[in-house]
């Protein structure tokens, strides 16, 4: 019995990225939820347009190393960050303006929404496949580690030991400075109210004199700072990959859902639902067990309940489970 | 008058469901509009808040001609609408609700919200509730409250007692009569046609988008020809 | 894209007009094809053609017949290929000796657990109990079939993993593989469609992605069932080799005869068979379509297409119907599927990109004519035509564009490498603009008041 090198291990390979992991889909599925219950269609560009805020920022990271500019121990990204978010801002804007208000203003059943926002998908995904290419790209600077294993291994004096990453430690921080300013945003701001007075009832927020095209206008903005930090967060502690970041779209959809549609608690809680499913589910714990249990007991086996390669079905999964038992979700979102 | 519709003509772009009829209403006066179902009566009213479009007549506020004016300019221009369902954001507390119905307002208007609260008091004690979760005549007191927080000059209401209980409907109107003492303009569309009448300075009956009967409502009361056919005798 | 917006009042002989018309310049594109560059490019080209329009007809008929989104058309193609595999490939004794039976012990083992899983859900009361039980049920069966299931996995896939690996399959024609693969497609669009129909429409959409996701993440790495991304190659073929043909007395005879190249006549004798083949597969499928759009039943889905809500209040039952046509295309996308792989001659499941199977056939269905089974059929001839055809136009324009650029400078080559990316953003952008300027697409439907 080992209980000490058991917690280690697992807090290292399950919770310390689980909550990294949870705190990036949080934020996407947040961005998902607020055009859902804003704009009212499932986003099916959310991925590439995640992928084409990151692009941005690690094209400026380029730039910025070449200059030589830097923000010591932290990433460079961080500060090409504020413009990425810019640039999507006005991609997303466009995309508003050339694509999506038409449907709005002939009031097209919301499946044509969706069906325009495959479109923009496919015109994203070419578009940041011909600007930054098909392959992996890492961007990630300054100093890697908070808290390296070897240290915390002879600190502690244990066979284990915890990394703790700083982009995983940025991911958590941000992530929750970002949600933090973003409740604020909605409860206490007359914009923010008045978003979400259009999300409850449309036709009343236009009596009450409430702008659609300023509402519409700030929700883009506010997706797109959303999906470029989600995406930079990513790229930061994984890598950067165009088609990872179109497969991203299940588990964030999943978490938007399993949460309920359209509210913001809900997708903030689905996110680090999906993401500790997948890591616990799809972690051996052969090693794990092995501390716990008798030399005698130990387990052959990986002890690994689902292969990484099935991550994707743990979100499927869940989502089908929702669907099945509770379609409005965990939070009471909006169906229908 | 102070705001009045004039030979109003049109539909939802099918057949004509307003065939040349005629309201209007003066300030500190409540006028009501009944009549059968399919009359036109709530169609009526959409075309004075201009959700319709008109083919012939005109809509006048004040001696302007606000005809072109979308429904959103004619908030502003001091015309109050409650919806007669979905009228109020049912996710959002009741004080945001209010909030929420000043939007156009960039002066400090929480001297009208008092004023609000003061005339519905159950809205202060339950300001921190969503409105969703009020009881109906609840509800409607809201989605009043929400209608005047621009300080309307004119306050229009699509039956506001739909589906309420008779003693949510008589504290409805008492309250509907205690804002036409503060000389706001009141047109309604009532199915309770003869507690409508009771109240109302001036009456309309529609019927298929016409005006058969208008006068006070006292007159219309008493006229047993509407007796007869509208009032159940 | 000369098509104009729809008009609903259009006459059905101008409808005529429009197709013989768009075949016709299809078939003059194809000629210019044969000419300019080969005929052997052209069949070539011709045959994915084909099975773009049956895959295109399958998307049409959820789409156009009940609104239905299904953004999974990769998976159900793929198990088309699985079919395909499955169907045709030899068995493996040695495999089947070495875990064969536990393999069909796990499925046993599965079933059980699911059938308890079933009686549990039924028989119990609902509350703690129930769940409790049910989790039990799941969670150690689960445990109990991989103990099955695990070591029999490992013992096919150490039998001769370079060659084999895997358990084969039924060693049948692989022409009967097409039925599997309409079956098997059909099998998961009934599970997806059972949990995803009748909610929201946004979330079928969201679940045939995920389905897709998970199919394609089945067939790379359940080894032992199709040999996952080791590919399997040398597919039974349901047409002559070319090898064979050019012995061929008879073959050698026509070539004689004819004065044709012989190594290029019997490519070109193939690919005509093939062709022959895929287009008696996509007439029937067609005929079908409009038979049963004549029927009682299409009557019914036509009432329920044009007014879900009104057809739902007259007593029919929406989601039984959608289920149906769900199912249906999804079938029709499976045979395509099958066709595809039998085609290639292989299975390879790294090929199956969503942006080529899933996305391409959408855009396919929009240019065609949503809802129009002769305008999906002419839009994926276009449009797989314009796939082939811009990755040459594209290369070649790249490759002039940046003359002016140093030789092997980064930019020149990394301006030639995206020009293959530049099809996607093409096609995203030619979809989007049918959609927003044409919906009715080159073939709109008379009917249509999407």
């Amino acid at each position: 019995m080992d209980v000490l090198n058991a917690i280690t291990l697992f807090a290292n390979f399950v919770f310390v990225p689980g909550l990294a992991y949870g705190a990036q889909l949080a934020l996407g599925a947040l961005g998902i939820t607020l055009i859902y219950s804003i704009l009212r269609f499932a986003n099916f560009a959310h991925g590439d347009q995640m992928a084409f805020g990151t692009m941005v920022v690690i094209l400026l990271t380029w730039w910025f190393q070449s200059l030589g500019v830097s923000l010591g121990p932290l990433p460079t990204a961080l500060l090409a960050l504020p413009l990425g978010m810019a640039a999507l801002a006005l991609y997303a804007l466009a995309a508003d303006k050339f694509v999506y208000r038409h449907y709005r203003e002939i009031k097209a059943p919301p499946i044509r929404l969706v069906m325009a926002s495959v479109g923009v998908m496919f015109v994203t995904n070419g578009l940041v496949r011909v600007i930054i290419g098909p392959d992996d790209q890492a961007f990630m600077d300054g100093e890697r580690f908070i808290v390296r294993a070897g240290n915390f291994r002879r600190a502690m004096g244990l066979n284990e030991g915890l990394a703790i990453k700083s982009s995983q430690a940025l991911t958590v921080v941000i992530a929750i400075a970002l949600v933090v300013a973003l409740f604020w945003f909605l409860n206490r701001t007359r914009t923010g109210k008045s978003m979400r007075a259009f999300s409850d009832n449309e036709d009343l927020a236009l009596l009450s004199g409430i702008s659609p095209q300023k509402v519409v206008t700030v929700t883009w903005i506010i997706a797109a700072a959303l999906m470029t930090i989600a995406g930079t967060l990513y790229g930061l502690d994984k890598s950067f990959k165009p088609f990872t970041y179109f497969q991203l779209l299940l588990p964030m959809f999943a978490a938007a859902i399993v949460g309920g549609v359209g509210n913001p608690v809900g997708a903030i809680l689905g996110g680090f639902v999906v993401a500790f499913s997948e890591v616990t589910i799809t972690y051996a714990y052969k090693k794990f067990l092995t501390y716990l249990v008798p030399e005698s007991l130990a387990p052959e086996g990986l002890m690994q309940l689902l292969s990484t390669d099935y991550k994707f079905a743990v979100s499927f999964i869940i989502l089908v489970v929702v669907l099945l038992v509770r379609p409005t979700g965990l939070m009471r979102g909006k169906v229908i | 008058m102070f705001m009045s519709g004039d030979n109003l003509v049109g539909g939802y772009g099918g057949a004509d469901i307003l065939k040349g009829c005629s309201v209007g209403v003066e300030r500190g006066e409540i006028a009501v509009i009944v009549g059968p179902n399919g009359a036109g009566k709530s169609t009526a009213m959409k075309a004075m808040l201009g959700m319709l479009d008109l083919r012939e007549g005109q809509v006048m506020l004040d001696g302007k001609d606000i005809t072109d004016l979308t429904p959103q300019d004619r908030i502003a221009q001091g015309v109050g609408f409650v919806p007669q369902t979905s009228n109020v954001f049912t996710g959002m507390s009741v004080e945001e609700n209010l909030e929420m119905g000043a939007f156009l307002r960039d002066d400090d208007f929480s001297g009208t919200m008092e004023e609000i609260c003061a005339l519905f008091p159950i809205l202060k004690e339950k300001r921190r509730q969503p409105a969703g979760e009020l009881s109906g005549g609840q509800r409607q007191q809201v989605a009043v409250g929400r209608a005047l927080m621009t300080k309307p000059s004119v306050l229009m209401l699509d039956e506001p007692t739909a589906g309420v209980s008779p003693i949510v409907m008589d504290e409805l109107f008492d309250r509907i009569l205690e804002i036409r003492e503060t000389g706001v303009a009141i047109l309604m569309v009532e199915q309770n046609a003869r507690q409508a009448l009771n109240i109302a300075d001036r009456g309309y009956v529609l019927v298929t988008g016409e005006n058969r009967f208008t006068d006070t409502g006292e007159a219309l009361l008493a006229n047993p020809e509407v007796r007869a056919s509208f009032l159940g005798g | 894209m000369s098509a104009t917006t729809s008009n609903p009042s259009a006459g059905s002989d101008s409808q005529t007009m429009r197709a013989v018309l768009g075949f016709a310049a299809f078939g003059a594109l194809l000629a210019l094809v044969g000419f300019l560059q080969s005929w052997n490019v052209m069949l070539a080209i011709f045959n994915l053609c084909l099975i773009s329009a049956v895959m295109a007809l399958g998307v049409n008929i959820q789409w156009g017949y009940a609104g239905l989104f299904n953004v999974g058309i990769m998976g159900f193609a793929a198990l088309g290929g699985v079919a395909a595999v499955l169907t045709s490939t030899a068995p493996v004794a040695s495999a089947w000796q070495a875990g064969g039976l536990g393999i069909l012990a796990s499925g046993a083992v599965t079933l059980g657990v699911i059938a308890l899983a079933v009686i549990a859900y039924r028989k119990l009361a609902s509350g703690p109990l129930k769940t409790l039980v049910m989790l039990v049920v799941i969670i150690g069966g689960y445990f109990v079939i991989r103990e099955v299931y695990d070591p029999a996995v490992a013992a096919i896939e150490a039998d001769n993993p370079a060659q084999s690996g895997f358990l084969g399959g039924l060693g049948m024609p692989i022409m009967l593989s097409w039925a599997v693969g309409g079956v098997l497609a059909a099998a998961a669009a009934w599970l997806i469609g059972k949990v995803a129909l009748g909610l929201r429409s946004d979330y079928l959409a969201i679940a045939t992605l995920g389905i897709s996701e998970i199919i394609i993440a089945m067939i790379k790495n359940e080894d032992w069932l199709t040999r996952g991304v080791k590919n399997v190659t040398g597919l039974d073929r349901p047409v002559p080799y070319e090898i064979d043909l050019q012995g061929a007395p008879w073959f050698t005879q026509l070539a004689t005869d004819r004065g044709f190249d012989l190594v290029e006549g019997s490519s070109i004798f193939v690919k005509l068979a093939y062709a022959a083949l895929f287009s008696s597969v996509l007439i029937a499928v067609l005929a079908l379509c409009v038979l049963a759009l004549a029927s009682p039943w299409g009557r019914m889905v036509r009432a329920i297409r044009d007014n879900e809500v009104s057809a739902a209040a007259m007593g029919k039952n929406v989601t039984a119907r959608h289920l149906q046509i769900f199912v249906l295309g999804s079938a029709v996308v499976g045979i395509a599927g099958a066709m595809l792989t039998t085609l290639d001659g292989q299975f390879t499941p790294g090929s199956y990109q969503p942006l080529r199977f899933t996305f391409l056939i959408w855009v396919m269905v929009i240019v065609g004519g949503s809802g129009n089974n002769l305008g999906s059929v002419l839009g994926a001839f276009f449009i797989w035509f314009i796939w082939i055809e811009a990755e040459i136009v594209g290369n070649w324009l790249m490759a002039n564009a940046t003359q002016f650029l140093e030789e092997g400078s980064a930019l020149r080559t990394h301006l030639i490498d995206s020009a293959q990316h530049m099809r996607l953003f093409t096609m995203g952008i030619i979809m989007l603009l049918v959609m927003r300027f044409s919906p009715g697409g080159l073939l709109p439907e008379r009917t249509a008041s999407r």
